[in-house]
């Protein structure tokens, strides 16, 4: 069982590896690499920003006692194809007063860093693009990217609801990047490392969130509350909140360029999704309790892949849930939730975690 | 002390309503396949039944003996706001008394807006809204209709 690849992608990985260095120069082996790998994220990439939208939009539907989009195609599937397609063909509206270098470099900056986050999220045994053993910190560090496009975006626009909506979201993410980052850290002191698939590898024999403890469950929480205002998602949408400033920062933008702003939030999603999961609920590692054999050898049975997808699908169903449950917070109470709530649990949390650890209660 | 009390209860409360919350969207969630309001309209126009308190035009309600409770009297033209309603009247000769009866009572339906004033101040309840919504036509003289019914007449109750 162990030897079929849905299991292991290690060796399928490592015999087209060799089978590249064997037929080109090292040189023109690394550039098919790279391609290889840049296409198949391409190709992720989309999928899953169509699944995303068409998923959000049902679930939002159901959730307000509405049907949402069930014209195109059974059920409504291919709605989003439709919409891309539309979107595509849309007139890329040239704006007179905007600076055109950055106006037009924003939404590449915000589509490039999710795209560089994604390639160090372990999808299963050997499926990671690039394994570096400072994961958590790259992914960290490259995420906060984004909101660099976004202030881009909002500078360049000239419009002032544009410039509002930026500053926002460059207020909201300074704050809420101390909280992911110390809600990661909490997993880091338990499994000693920053590397994602050793923090993997320590989630074998059960999850960090029922190995860790209270504390890791905090840790989680809010970890998903920080995530998803890192996000600029609902209801911490500040950045774009319709009803004040139209759209935020994306207000001038139109055609393929409003797609990448609008693709890029669903992929952030996707990744503060899996990161999420990689760190608390076991990453690819199939659910297993101590004492119940049987039970293990069953979830074995599922692979990795399918584990992976899952429980990211479950987070992002719970993220999609309390977007279209709560309202919008104010602008200062978001940074009162970030400074006054979540920072000081977050500390105390951290510290309690370092005391467990030290003291070895953990499992 | 009592600060750190009020910190943590508020926090406490907060989380209480914020599940309390969560707890109502996903029951919906979850019962989404019995409570959809949503109509697929063209496929279900057969048994579409739309609710009591929908406008979807003026109708002058008939009974079986094709008589009306319209008196003629005109409140409803003089409420319209744009003009949608006009009242024609003939007088008719009955024991020797002279009586204003209706003729005609024409609604331009393309100038409606529903308001329902005509209908909240008819004082024989002569008027009501009809359940219709299909009212696309090729013609726009279509859309001037004659309410009372051709032959109707007016309900002995009211008349005596």
């Amino acid at each position: 069982m162990k030897e079929n690849w849905l299991y292991d992608f290690s060796s399928l990985t490592a015999t087209i590896e060799s089978w590249l260095g064997s037929t080109f120069s090292p040189f023109w082996a690394l550039v098919w690499e790279m391609t290889i790998i840049g296409l198949v994220f391409l190709i992720f990439y989309a999928l899953t920003g169509l699944i995303l939208v068409y998923a959000e939009r049902r679930i939002c539907a159901f959730m307000q006692n509405r049907l949402g989009p069930n014209r195109v195609g059974p059920w409504g599937i291919f709605q989003t194809i439709a919409d891309f397609i539309k979107l595509l063909m849309k007139e890329l509206v040239k704006i007179k007063e905007a600076d055109k270098f950055l106006f037009n470099l924003a939404p590449f900056i915000v589509i490039i860093a999710s795209f560089m986050a994604i390639a160090a999220i372990p999808f299963a045994k050997g499926l990671q693009a690039i394994d570096f053993n400072i994961g958590i910190f790259y992914v960290m560090a490259v995420s906060a990217m984004g909101v660099v496009g976004i202030l881009l975006a909002g500078w360049s626009s000239n419009n002032k609801y544009s410039l509002i909506g930026a500053i926002r979201s460059g207020a909201q993410i300074v704050s809420y990047e101390l909280s992911v980052g110390l809600a990661l850290m909490s997993v880091v002191i338990f499994s000693g490392t920053l590397q994602f698939s050793e923090i993997v590898n320590s989630q074998a024999d059960a999850w960090w969130i029922f190995k860790g403890h209270i504390p890791a469950i905090i840790a989680f929480v809010i970890f998903l509350i920080a995530a998803t205002a890192e996000t600029n998602r609902g209801p911490f949408d500040l950045a774009e909140a319709e009803s004040e400033l139209t759209a935020g920062y994306h207000t001038e933008y139109s055609g393929i360029k409003f797609a990448f702003f609008f693709l890029a939030e669903y992929m952030n999603m996707f990744i503060v999704a899996s990161i999420a999961v990689t760190v608390f609920l076991g990453g690819w590692m199939p659910l297993h309790f101590w004492g119940f054999e049987s039970f293990n050898h069953i979830m074995d049975f599922i692979p990795p892949v399918i584990w992976y997808l899952g429980k990211t699908a479950v987070v992002i169903f719970i993220m999609m849930w309390f977007k279209w449950t709560f309202p919008r917070l104010r602008i200062d109470q978001l940074l009162t939730l970030e400074w006054k709530y979540l920072l000081p649990i977050n500390l105390v949390n951290t510290v309690v975690i370092a005391f467990l650890t030290m003291m070895k209660w953990h499992f | 002390m009592k600060g750190v009390i009020k910190y943590i209860t508020e926090i406490y409360r907060g989380v209480i309503t914020l599940i309390k919350g969560m707890s109502v969207t996903g029951k919906y969630f979850v019962t989404s396949s019995r409570t959809i309001v949503t109509q697929k309209y063209p496929e279900n126009r057969k048994d579409l039944q739309m609710f009591d308190r929908f406008k979807g035009e003026v109708i002058m309600t008939h009974n079986d003996k094709n008589e009306h409770s319209c008196t003629g009297c005109g409140i409803c033209e003089m409420n319209c706001p744009n003009g949608s309603i006009e009242i024609i009247t003939r007088t008719e000769e009955k024991d020797g008394k002279k009586k204003k009866v209706i003729d005609k009572h024409i609604y331009h339906l393309s100038m409606c807006t529903f308001c329902a004033l005509c209908v909240k101040t008819c004082p024989s309840n002569a008027l009501a809204f009809g359940q219709n919504f299909e009212h696309a036509v090729f013609d726009r003289k279509q859309l001037t209709k004659v309410l009372n019914k051709p032959g109707s007449v007016l309900t002995k109750e009211i008349s005596e």
